[in-house]
Parts: structure tokens; C-alpha cells; sequence
């Protein structure tokens, strides 16, 4: 199945720093990868350009604050769990769902 | 000697210096910590997979970040210490607590709240698209997280953060677009006797712009945010100053004015609050030691009053010190006053360097944004004041929704009062303050309760 190529992500990774292990998720149903140490945000964001839409106009949100206090960076696992994902760590086998049709 | 004595909100210079001194006198504090590591976060630590250098992450501050970090590691043994778990409800003598799904209660005899601060948001068109963050997040991106906002980046706002936070960037491989501060430049001459009062931060900071400047970044004072530009996410920044409307391309806003202190524990924990002219804000009170108006009740660092991280350091010890006195009924030792005399006066100077924009409620759009928990707008708060005669911001909340969503009113609270203010031909200070509920931030609807708040049972290990 042809999928659409991603727009550029929002985070952008600096050089330098120890290796680090990847870890395999998924993303809207979509293999991933990321690595040791990323919040669920950073792991979405490296990839893509939104996190989730908003419940009130479905307009497209990536987070605000990065430290656990705007509380607008809640997804939904395919579980339907919910978590923060500024604070979350990312763990193997993940599944996130940010509702981006494509 | 019971461990419940002594339970320290917050892991940040505050409250871990407040640990030390407890430890110091023969006590085992309990320090609840919401993040994973300890740090606060000012010297918030990257997760251990990501091993990165002190002067990497803490630049000037890696002397005094090191010597807190290494001392708190030191002291881990004497400490209960509790990461990863949130205070939710404050009660007469107890906690709420909710770690790993499950609640639990918390006695305690005396609570030292360290629970510092977050940005202080005067929202602009577009603030809520992707690529749109706080100062803080910009620089929680990169210090915990290894990562810029985007490759190219416009800093907006004012205060001492944005300049830091463009000159992090720009030494980190970001572009910086534009630092577009809305305090003019003659501010920061007439504030410039007042930063003398602690003149090696007064020196860090034009250091940060001198650099700034030689790296050609254009900086602008006096601005006024007109709008983030683009629909999936933000592409550009339209703004205003000396006449003129420009915009910048970028790939991302970091944006902020100033910091704001987080009191909701303070509140719930049924401390007096009072308005402070200098924080623009209300305030729980301390007093030069660090007690609050309850018993048993003590409060450091920038959730009481931004300070700053040094100022924290003191105050943190200042507060166990109180805290040690009052239950062990002995005499009050050396009030903290003189001390905290430069970072006082120093803290003027910069709202006199870097105040808010004066007209940002009167010039702010009906179509604004103002929540963006629910996604209402500056008309919808005018209006309820036009149809009800509200004047209370509590009132507003009840009637609008304002304050109501998943932040509690942390992001828009700032804005909703100012609006509010200026709607209805008020001060500031006599709009009020929204009352704190718990739970303070959002808990899962499946909670287990730990049965037995106070068995030697421990505690279960994580799945």
C-alpha cells in the first residue's frame, strides 16, 4: 500500500551525544523507530507534525509546555489508553494513535 | 523518629536543598518528586540513556547545578525519595498521592511545598498550532530531550528566558530567526542600576545578547506578536514594531513572558494568599522564613514568588530550618531577610527591564484564542462580562468555562485576567484568583487505591 510521504517533523534532533538504542513503536499503525530516552512527544515529533487534534475544533496540536503543566499533549494508545506524552517515556512495542487521517 | 515527619513537594534547588537541611538534622524526609529525575526544572536531568555534559546542558549555571544535583545523589540513602508520582489533593494532614495507576495517602506533620513555576502565556493568533511552545519547552526540548523546536526558529515574548533560551539555540546548531522581545530597549536602560544588585546575572545576560548580536541575529524591542502564520503548523511570525509590520519565516515559536508561580497545592493546603505588586500575581504568604499562614505548612522556591534558582537554594534551606524549629518548639533561628535582599531587588529590575505589554488585553482580537484547553476566545470572555455584569474571575470561570479545562487554568488564567480586568474597568488585583480543585492535574478514571496507608507492607514492584 502506497503511503503518503511524511512533512518534515517538527523536532529536529541535535549532533552529538552517546549512541543510543533504537526502539521499535508504532505510529498510526505505521512501523516506527526512536530512541532510548524519548518522551512519547519526542518520538511522535521527530517523526511527524502533530500529536493529536483538538477536541473542541479537530485543529492539529504537538504540545505546548514540555513539562507536564498545559496538559495539551494527551494521546491515545490503540489500547485507547491514554497518557501525557511529554512525560511518558517511550517503551518498546508502543502503539500511538494521533488521528492523522492519511 | 517516624518517616512521616517531613514530606518535601518538589525535587527542584528548592526542594532539594530543603532536604539537605533536614537530613543534616538527623531527620528522613519524604520528597515527592512528579518527574523522573530530580532537578526541578531549571537543572532538570536528560533520562539516563542520553548521558550528556554538566556544561552542555547548564552552560554558566553547570557549578551550581553540580554542586545541588551531586549533593541531593549524595544524601539518596537518607531520603524517601518518590519520583514519578504526582500530589494530587492536599488535606489537613495528609496527601494524595498517585504514582504508577494507583492512589495513595500521605500523612505528614510538616509539608514543604517547592513546586515552582511554569511560563507565564499572553496568547497571540496562532498560539495553539504545532511548532508553537513556551520558552521553557524550548529549552526542556533540548536539554532533556536532545532536540530543537524546528531549524529555524523565531523566540518571542520578554524576559530574561528569551534571550537565554535564543542564545542556547544559536550555540546548538539553531537557526534563530528572529528575538523578537515586546519590552522596549529603553526598558533595559532604565532597569540597569536595579540589575547592579546582583551584577554577575546582570553580566550573563548581556553577555547573551552581545553574543547574540555578533552572530547576526536580528533582535527587536518593542514588538507586538500579531500572528502565527500557517495552517497544519506554524511556517511564519507577523509582527509589529516601530511602525512597521514584517514576517519571519520559521519553522517554529518559542514564546513566553516571564514565569508564573504554581500555587494550586498552596491553595488546597488553605494558605492565605496576597497580591504581589511585583509578580503581577497572588501569591500564597510567607513569611521571611519560609511559613506559610497554616501550621505545619512551608513554602520555597519560585512556587511562592519567582525568585530564581539561587534565591530557591535559600530559601528551600530556610524552610526545612523553620520547619525543624516549629516542631521542635525551639527558637526561631536568623531570619532569611538579608539574604534574599539582592535577588529581590534584582527581581524588580527585571520587570522593569522586561514588563508586559500594557495594551496587550485592549488590543487583543475577539477571535483570540485565549483557552486552548477549550478553545475559548477573548469575545466569548467579553461577551459573558457585557450579558452578566461579571467582574469575578471565578464567576467568569463558572459561566464561560474558562479555567475549567485539563490546565486548570495554568496557560490562560494570566490572559483570562487581564481581559477580564480590562473589560470591566478594574485593577488587576481585584478580579481574584481561580480557587485551586483537585485532583490538580488530570487522574485516570480506573484508579486502585492502596487499601492500608499506613502498613509496613512494601511496596509493590512495577510491572
Amino acid at each position: 500500500m502506497w503511503v503518503a510521504p511524511l512533512s518534515a517533523p517538527i523536532l529536529k534532533r541535535i549532533a552529538g551525544g552517546a549512541p543510543r538504542d533504537e526502539i521499535a513503536f508504532t505510529l498510526d499503525g505505521r512501523a516506527c523507530t526512536a530512541l532510548e530516552g524519548d518522551t512519547v512527544l519526542t518520538a511522535i515529533l521527530t517523526q511527524g507534525e502533530r500529536l493529536r487534534e483538538s477536541d473542541f475544533s479537530a485543529a492539529p496540536r504537538a504540545g505546548f509546555c514540555l513539562m507536564g503543566a498545559c496538559q495539551d499533549c494527551w494521546v491515545q494508545l490503540e489500547s485507547g489508553e491514554r497518557l501525557r506524552a511529554c512525560t511518558t517515556m517511550l517503551v518498546p512495542g508502543m502503539q500511538v494513535r494521533t488521528g492523522a487521517r492519511r | 523518629m517516624t518517616s512521616e515527619r517531613f514530606v518535601v513537594v518538589g525535587a527542584g534547588p528548592a526542594g532539594m536543598r530543603a532536604a539537605e537541611r533536614l537530613v543534616a538534622a538527623g531527620e528522613r524526609p519524604i520528597v515527592i518528586d512528579e518527574a523522573q529525575r530530580f532537578g526541578g526544572q531549571i537543572y532538570r536531568q536528560p533520562p539516563e540513556a542520553m548521558q550528556r555534559e554538566r556544561r552542555d546542558l547548564y552552560g554558566f549555571e553547570a557549578g551550581r547545578a553540580s554542586a545541588v544535583l551531586d549533593r541531593f545523589e549524595a544524601l539518596r540513602t537518607s531520603i524517601d525519595y518518590r519520583p514519578e508520582t504526582l500530589v494530587w489533593q492536599v488535606e489537613a494532614n495528609a496527601l494524595q498521592l498517585l504514582h504508577a495507576g494507583r492512589t495513595r495517602t500521605q500523612p505528614f506533620d510538616a509539608l514543604i511545598l517547592a513546586t515552582g513555576a511554569t511560563d507565564r502565556v499572553l496568547p497571540f493568533p496562532g498560539w495553539t498550532r504545532p511548532g508553537v511552545y513556551t520558552l521553557g519547552a524550548a529549552q526542556v526540548a533540548l536539554k532533556h530531550q536532545g532536540c530543537l523546536i524546528g531549524p529555524r526558529v523565531v523566540f518571542a515574548g520578554t524576559g530574561p528566558l528569551l534571550y537565554l533560551v535564543a542564545w542556547q539555540y544559536a550555540s546548538h546548531g539553531g537557526q534563530v530567526s528572529a528575538v523578537l522581545d515586546s519590552a522596549p530597549l529603553s526598558a533595559k536602560l532604565r532597569a540597569a542600576p536595579g540589575m547592579l544588585a546582583r551584577p554577575a546575572v546582570a553580566a550573563k545576560g548581556a553577555y547573551f545578547l552581545a553574543r547574540l548580536r555578533l552572530m547576526g541575529v536580528p533582535l527587536h524591542g518593542g514588538v507586538t506578536l500579531l500572528k502565527a502564520e500557517g495552517e497544519e503548523r506554524v511556517t511564519a511570525l507577523t509582527w509589529h514594531a516601530h511602525g512597521t509590520t514584517h514576517t519571519t519565516e520559521c519553522d517554529a515559536i518559542g514564546f513566553g513572558h516571564g514565569l508564573r508561580s504554581e500555587t494550586q497545592l498552596a491553595d488546597l493546603a488553605g494558605c492565605a494568599f496576597d497580591w504581589s505588586e511585583v509578580d503581577q500575581a497572588w501569591l500564597p504568604n510567607r513569611d521571611a522564613a519560609g511559613r506559610s499562614s497554616v501550621r505545619g505548612v512551608y513554602l520555597a522556591g519560585d512556587g511562592a514568588g519567582i525568585l530564581g534558582a539561587d534565591a530557591a537554594e535559600l530559601s528551600g534551606a530556610s524552610a526545612a530550618q523553620a520547619a525543624l524549629d516549629d516542631l521542635q518548639a525551639s527558637p526561631a533561628t536568623a531570619s532569611l531577610d538579608p539574604a534574599m535582599q539582592p535577588h529581590v531587588a534584582f527581581r524588580r529590575a527585571l520587570e522593569t527591564a522586561f514588563a508586559l505589554p500594557p495594551r496587550w488585553a485592549a488590543e487583543a482580537r475577539d477571535d483570540l484564542v485565549v483557552c486552548r484547553c477549550e478553545e475559548i476566545t477573548a469575545g466569548e470572555l467579553r461577551a459573558c462580562v457585557r450579558n452578566t455584569g461579571t467582574r469575578e474571575l471565578n464567576r467568569l470561570k463558572a459561566l464561560t468555562r474558562i479555567g475549567m479545562g485539563r490546565c486548570q487554568g495554568r496557560m490562560c488564567a494570566p490572559a483570562a485576567a487581564r481581559l477580564l480586568a480590562h473589560a470591566t474597568g478594574c485593577d488587576l488585583k481585584d478580579v481574584g484568583r481561580l480557587r485551586s480543585q483537585a485532583p490538580v492535574k488530570p487522574l485516570p478514571v480506573a484508579l486502585l487505591h492502596d487499601a492500608a496507608p499506613n502498613t509496613l507492607v512494601p511496596e509493590e514492584e512495577d510491572d
